[in-house]
């Protein structure tokens, strides 16, 4: 019986695996690093000393042209967000969530007069976009689109590892390898350069071209806890941070599943039992 | 007996074509585009039908070479000279889905200098004839006229 | 199989409503007193198992489109919103996503049981039907499902495979343009394929009621393919098939709770948490992994309509199944040679899987470059995919036409209770004739 099973169990290891697998071939470009994250494995949980500082490097780096359409000031005091504080269960109240959406300006319309106004934000309203359309955004960075970043830990392959190679892949391109003025060459970039490369065919360089300029250096933000700003710890801070915004439920749907799971092996192994008892008399 | 059967299918009718294109979609819009945009060597994606049209700005060496692949074999075959418009080599305005079953090629893979498509492997060359893999026709040259020296109106 | 009703109404009420719409009496006949083979393993319990995932996809999918906005505008926000704003949203949509993947893991264990266990065989050819006919909804249920989200992978995922249709000759473009309702897929693809999405589940349910009804006039198949025949061979389904189906099904779910709770994206494309763009392609466009071997038969072919007729013929072997396989004997434990052959055909699906998500001109081997065929290297995946394809249709259109008429068979015993032979010089032939007759 346990044989039997182990068999469906590793058939559906080899589906998983089969499928995960091959996908993470993104061609040319370099496997991401490996980063040990606090929300890996099934424990994980975000550490939000590291979300604080993630959100700053993005408030002050990323978001002069990135947007983040999906979250709201609001999800950065939610249980397990950046700004997250007991006494206020309610986000909406969180004053530090306020004080940081007063810093906004969105759009909005004057309820007596109809006339097109800016107000502060509050922690209702969404982060507002550094442009206000597709072809402004184009238009200030050479004709490619930032993406939007609510979702990018998620849309990207190696997820979280990907942005931090991302971040700090940047390198001079290798001599022999043809680019635009525009482009920057980024060895964790997906993308096929044997069209630009003039060298021999086998040694093609890894990576792609980049639109975006290397975002970041070190120092370039200083965190209020103190921690030094390595090029490094920004560059893993902030892809943590992004890893929140992509999937905030993660801490509550890890908890809740361990809870889950213990209930399903003691239920499954009263079954067991209860099998054993019902078929004890008869030969099978 | 037939006047039933007549009914029915009269009835079924409108129950079938509510799915074809309604009468808002129908009304096809025409585009105008200035290719000035378009620099040598270049490739703009225009939306049009909801679908990608490729306008390339052709160099002189793409342009040889499809010509001197006129006389290849091909799945479709078309000559270069019948995919633009007189005296507009250059201009090569074609249709961004592949042939095969609608993805996106793009530009500057496979090995005869044009589209590769990502999906199947289809491989298309400089003047965007189908050359390998599953697609059974060339890129789809939309229906277009110079209004000007700079400026084209498709559809 | 079934015999008379023993169901004894007990109380007033019961005895009043048993003779006006004797419901009980049928659930009693079909689920407590029915009598079951003895000797059911548990590649038996998974018909348990997908009735379970069945109505897990049927509740959280009523639960999602409460929150859904099916517009090629907002749809991709409202999932976002499921996720993250309403209640145990997350929840749900995790379930439901990753449901559809155990909902096929589970399917195809079941038709790969019945398949080595003869389970298509007389008299039992409209129940396989019924099961083709299911896993056919479910695969169009599952294709416009992933639809829904409009993201980079729904949208063209839904331009291939409703390009495929374009493959057919003369109607080809009618159909597609039909289909999409436009000149591209767009919003009015969209509204039909949610609308379908939710009507084909409630048609799923309904072939289900009448695959169980079906298997309740054949009684159900057992690992020596021989007929229950005397009360000796069968227990009643409850507490014994209750009881194991049970705990089959908590095992099972742990699987599923574990995919739901830590690797909930593990079997998605995470190009499907881009909106969708119709003017790029994601460059490595897989469809969800439950089709991939289909996948890799359509690109094995290289052209436009065989691949589509040989990805559809691959379906249709199926259905045909039962008059293909000449066999006497009905199941594989006692033909070693179809045994053989059908762990290869596990295998060769196996590989097509695999070959679906690659890239056709990938190595299979890395570095090895051999010699050119047909346009691609001997040492590619094309080349795998067309290897495994073929030994997938000979499988179903020599293989088993041509075993069943020459194979050496081994003996097969007499009753479901006396695995040992108590002839052992027995024609095997003449074993499982007898209890065909019984019907």
């Amino acid at each position: 019986m346990l044989r039997k099973l182990s068999v469906i169990a590793a058939v559906a290891g080899f589906l998983a695996a089969g499928v995960a697998g091959p996908a993470l071939a993104a061609h040319g470009a370099l496997p991401a690093k490996k980063v040990e994250w606090s929300f890996d494995g099934p424990f994980g949980k975000f550490d939000q000393a590291q979300l604080q500082r993630g959100y700053k490097v993005y408030r002050e780096v990323c978001s002069a042209c990135h947007s983040m359409n999906l979250v709201a000031f609001r999800n950065l005091g939610d249980k397990g967000g950046p700004f997250y504080d007991k006494k206020y269960p309610n986000s909406n109240d969180n004053p530090y969530v306020k004080a940081i959406a007063k810093d906004y300006e969105v759009a909005d319309i004057d309820n007596e007069t109809g006339d097109a106004i800016k107000r502060p934000a509050t922690p209702a309203d969404r982060f507002p976009a550094p442009f206000p359309n597709e072809a402004a955004a184009r238009a200030s960075n050479g004709g490619a689109l930032p993406p939007d970043m609510s979702l990018l830990a998620k849309a990207r392959e190696e997820g979280p590892d990907h942005i931090y190679s991302i971040v700090t892949g940047y390198a001079a391109p290798p001599p022999g390898l043809k680019m635009d003025p525009t482009q920057h060459y980024n060895k964790y970039m997906a993308g096929d350069l044997s069209s630009y490369w003039s060298g021999p065919k086998e040694h093609v360089p890894p990576g792609g071209f980049i639109a975006m300029a290397p975002p970041i250096k070190a120092d370039q933000v200083t965190f209020d806890d103190g921690t030094k700003a390595t090029l490094d710890q920004e560059a893993k801070d902030v892809a943590a941070f992004l890893m929140w915004a992509a999937e905030p439920k993660l801490e509550e749907r890890k908890q809740t599943g361990f809870v889950v799971l213990i209930y399903l092996l003691i239920f499954a192994g009263l079954l067991y039992a209860s099998y054993r008892q019902v078929w004890k008399n008869e030969s099978h | 007996m037939t006047a039933a059967a007549g009914g029915a299918v009269a009835l079924a009718w409108p129950f079938i074509d509510q799915m074809n294109p309604s009468a808002d979609t129908r009304a096809l819009a025409s585009i105008e585009f200035d290719v000035t945009k378009v620099g040598e060597g270049q490739q703009v994606v225009v939306k049009w039908r909801g679908k990608p049209l490729f306008v390339r700005n052709r160099t002189k060496a793409e342009i040889a070479k499809a010509v001197a692949d006129d006389g290849a074999s091909m799945k479709d075959p078309q000559k270069d000279a019948d995919r633009v418009k007189p005296g507009k080599a250059q201009w090569l305005i074609v249709g961004g889905n592949c042939t095969h079953l609608g993805c996106v090629p793009t530009f500057g893979g496979g090995e005869y200098g044009g589209w590769f498509c990502p999906c199947h492997g289809s491989v298309y060359d400089t003047s965007g004839r189908i050359r390998k893999g599953p697609a059974p026709k060339n890129l789809i040259v939309p229906e277009y006229a110079f209004l000007s020296d700079t400026k084209v109106k498709i559809g | 199989m079934s015999g008379h009703s023993t169901y004894e109404p007990k109380t007033g009420f019961e005895r009043w409503l048993d003779a006006r719409l004797p419901i009980v009496r049928l659930g009693y006949d079909s689920f407590v007193d029915y009598p079951t083979p003895r000797n059911l393993n548990y590649w038996w319990t998974f018909g348990g198992i997908l009735s379970l995932c069945l109505a897990s996809q049927l509740i959280t999918g009523i639960i999602l489109v409460m929150h859904y906005t099916p517009s090629a505008d907002h749809a991709f926000a409202s999932v976002e919103h499921i996720m993250r704003d309403v209640n145990y949203g997350w929840l749900i949509r995790y379930m439901h996503a990753n449901g559809a993947s155990m909902f096929f893991i589970a399917v195809y264990i079941h038709m790969l049981r019945g398949l080595y266990y003869g389970s298509y065989k007389a008299p039992r050819e409209v129940l396989w039907l019924l099961g083709c006919v299911i896993y056919l909804l479910m695969m169009a249920t599952a294709f416009m499902g992933y639809v829904l989200p409009w993201g980079q992978m729904s949208f063209h995922g839904a331009v291939v495979i409703t390009n495929l249709f374009g493959a057919l000759p003369v109607v080809g473009e009618s159909i597609t343009t039909w289909l999409w309702g436009g000149f591209a897929v767009d919003n009015p693809t969209l509204n039909r394929f949610f609308s379908l999405h939710y009507l084909l589940p409630f048609m799923i349910a309904g072939v289900v009621i009448l695959h169980i009804w079906a298997l309740h006039v054949v009684g159900q198949n057992n690992p020596t393919g021989v007929e229950p025949k005397s009360k000796a061979d069968t227990v009643p389904f409850t507490p014994y098939a209750t009881v194991k189906d049970g705990f089959a099904m908590s095992v099972f779910l742990i699987l599923f709770a574990w995919f739901v709770f830590f690797m909930p994206n593990a079997l998605g494309h995470a190009d499907n948490y881009i909106p969708a763009n119709p003017l790029v392609t994601p460059s490595h466009i897989v469809p969800e992994w439950y089709f991939l071997p289909f996948y890799a038969i359509l690109r094995a072919v290289p052209d436009k309509l065989m691949g589509v007729l040989a990805m559809f013929g691959a379906i249709a072997c199926l259905f045909a199944l039962p008059w293909l396989d000449t066999s006497k004997v009905r199941s594989m434990r006692y033909r070693p040679t179809a045994k053989i052959h059908f762990f290869i055909f596990v295998v060769a699906c196996c590989v097509l899987g695999v070959c679906g998500a690659k890239l056709p001109d990938d190595q299979v081997i890395p570095g090895v470059t051999t010699f050119q065929l047909m346009a691609s290297d001997l040492n590619s995946f094309v080349w795998l995919s067309r290897v495994a394809a073929l030994y997938y249709f000979a499988f179903f259109l020599v293989i088993l036409p041509m075993l069943g008429l020459t194979e050496k068979t081994l003996p097969v015993p007499d009753s479901i209770a006396s695995p040992a032979l108590s002839h052992p010089a027995a024609a095997p032939a003449e074993a499982t004739a007898a209890p065909e007759m019984k019907g």
